[in-house]
């Protein structure tokens, strides 16, 4: 756990970066920092591994206060990752990746296998570890970055807006790959980044900061959606926060019609308006609407009861018939989402 | 073209305390000496204030103005102080010569080097020294290079003028060539000046090939 307690970090020239700041990361969790720019939050991670000293106040890691351990050994410890991924363009990348084993004296070899098996880890293939930083492509140097500060396994990860010089596939599929990392090892991992999306994406608990370093307000995604604790927050959290919200609630127990799918190539003729064309293994082909037999219209799916109603409404809203398309793991139709039922399943949401 | 071959063909140039082979060792050893003296100096001055930040102003303004010196002139105010007993006379000016384009270029080097990797390096935990030693001067390396490179041509080019004080060096055909009016040794001196120099471009190029990783220099082709 990373506790800040009462830290402020002012600078000769008067400015308060980050004022009397006090909040408690807890072990095994992504908490976010946020805010605009000059609301402290880079200043406030750097503090944690010393690459700036708080002026007042403590910073404890699993109790013991930062302020006592000699920087480099401290960072040693603490797995840091930066924007530019700041790879060492003179070194191939598996020895980036082994940057602090061979720092903490870990034999080449032993070094050099670890580094490896990071590799893997975040996604990237082998034969990239011979390279040097300058053949890679940003995204594959900033999960080097990544892998390099997992070395030599750290309990805590800090990461100062790792994902924000890449473009936005790249940056998904990164965001993608490090909720899955954390699933596996559980680290305690601090996030900066000044897109509220990407925090209510990755944060289990969000800090939202306001310019001149004060906690506006500290909660999980869902909650700071719903109940953000002023206006500052609620207009950081912006526009389209209601929809924001639906990417909390689940699609499990939503009411599904399954007399709604067809066999391919059936007439249209129905006593329903839409109906769904199915292949003989139960895959979605594409609406038939009564007015237009012949014709099959576009259709929008969710994994049903993994995606979060966002997802469906999303779904429904890809198609004329207005109805979501309910899918398995495997792809297979499990069932329709009417309008109607999605309807009351936002009207719940609204009220919970 | 018989100037050269005059020159280059007569075995009484090849020995003796005036003959090529002699006179190339001099200049060797005017400019190695100088050169070493200067980088002993100018490296780690540079090296320390790139790294620290501090006093690079004062640093970049003298060796702008000692660049604009007249080594000539300070050549001769040497000689006339010091005499021509010992070879310092020479080598005392060729060192301030040599000084500013290598502790300008290490130090804008170090200097130079992104900021986000320096962050990144302290970030990992390496100790002020491994991120000058292991991170800066690697990554700063051809700007070094490059410095010790222009410092090593302007040395081998000037040492030549030194034959003017009466000094040994390749420079001694030239002057005493046009003193005797015996012009094939000017050509053949010049000749020598011109491959001596030719060398020591390449032996640098050599050391950059060497000593720069790839992922520095970005020799390898991007697959």
């Amino acid at each position: 756990m990373i506790t800040f307690d009462a830290v402020t970090k002012r600078y000769p020239d008067g400015t308060t970066a980050v004022d009397r700041l006090s909040l408690e990361a807890p072990t095994g969790e992504i908490t976010v920092f946020v805010g605009p720019s000059g609301c402290g939050k880079t200043t406030s991670l750097r503090m944690i591994n010393r690459m700036i000293d708080a002026t007042e106040g403590k910073i404890l890691l699993d109790g013991e206060p930062v302020q006592g351990i000699d920087p480099p050994t401290l960072r040693r410890g603490i797995g840091y990752v930066i924007q530019q991924a700041g790879l060492f363009p003179h070194r191939k990348i598996v020895d980036n990746v082994a940057t602090v084993p061979f720092l903490l004296g870990w034999s080449r070899k032993k070094a050099r296998d670890r580094a490896m098996e990071l590799l893997e880890r975040v996604g990237l293939d082998l034969s990239l570890a011979e390279r040097y930083p300058f053949q890679l492509s940003g995204g594959q140097q900033q999960r080097v970055g990544v892998a390099r500060a997992l070395a030599a396994d750290p309990p805590v990860l800090l990461m100062d807006e790792p994902f924000s010089a890449v473009d936005p596939v790249v940056r998904t599929s990164l965001q993608d790959e490090l909720l899955r990392l954390q699933a596996e090892l559980n680290k305690t991992i601090i996030f900066v980044t000044h897109d509220i999306d990407e925090a209510i994406k990755l944060g289990d608990r969000v800090a939202v900061l306001r310019v001149g370093g004060q906690l506006a307000q500290l909660a999980a995604p869902k909650t700071l959606l719903s109940e953000p604790a002023d206006d500052f927050v609620r207009e950081f959290l912006g526009r389209d926060r209601g929809i924001r919200r639906l990417q909390f609630v689940p699609t499990a127990g939503l009411p599904l019609r399954t007399d709604l799918t067809v066999p391919e190539g059936h007439d249209g003729t129905a006593d329903e308006p839409w109906l769904l064309a199915v292949t003989p293994d139960d895959r979605p082909v594409g609406w038939i609407s009564k007015d237009r037999p012949g014709q099959l219209e576009q259709f929008g799916t969710f994994l049903y009861g993994q995606d979060p109603l966002r997802s469906a409404l999303d779904a429904a809203l890809l198609s004329p018939s207005g109805h979501a398309v309910a899918v398995d793991e495997t792809g297979q139709v499990a069932g329709v989402l009417t309008r109607k039922a999605l309807d009351q399943a936002m009207m719940e949401a609204a009220d919970g | 073209m018989t100037w050269l071959t005059d020159f280059f063909g007569d075995p009484a140039r090849w020995s003796g305390p005036d003959g090529i082979p002699v006179r190339m060792l001099e200049h060797l050893e005017f400019s190695v000496l100088a050169l070493v003296l200067a980088m002993l100096i100018a490296i780690p001055l540079g090296l320390l204030i790139g790294h620290t930040g501090r006093g690079g102003v004062v640093v970049v303004v003298s060796a702008n103005l000692a660049r604009a010196l007249p080594t000539l002139g300070i050549l001769v105010l040497f000689v006339l102080l010091l005499g021509t007993a010992s070879i310092w006379p020479v080598i005392i000016p060729l060192v301030l010569l040599a000084v500013p384009p290598i502790l300008v270029n290490t130090f804008e080097g170090i200097r130079g080097v992104d900021p986000e990797l320096r962050d990144a390096a302290y970030g990992m935990g390496l100790r002020g020294g491994q991120v000058l030693g292991r991170v800066l001067v690697p990554v700063a390396l051809p700007l070094i290079l490059l410095g010790l490179r222009l410092s090593a041509i302007q040395v081998v080019a000037t040492t030549t003028v030194a034959a003017y004080t009466g000094l040994g060096g390749l420079g001694r055909f030239m002057i005493d060539g046009f003193a005797t009016q015996d012009y094939s040794s000017v050509v053949g001196g010049s000749v020598l000046i011109v491959l001596f120099a030719l060398v020591v471009q390449l032996a640098f190029m050599l050391t950059q090939r060497v000593t720069v990783s790839p992922g520095v220099s970005q020799r390898l082709k991007i697959r």
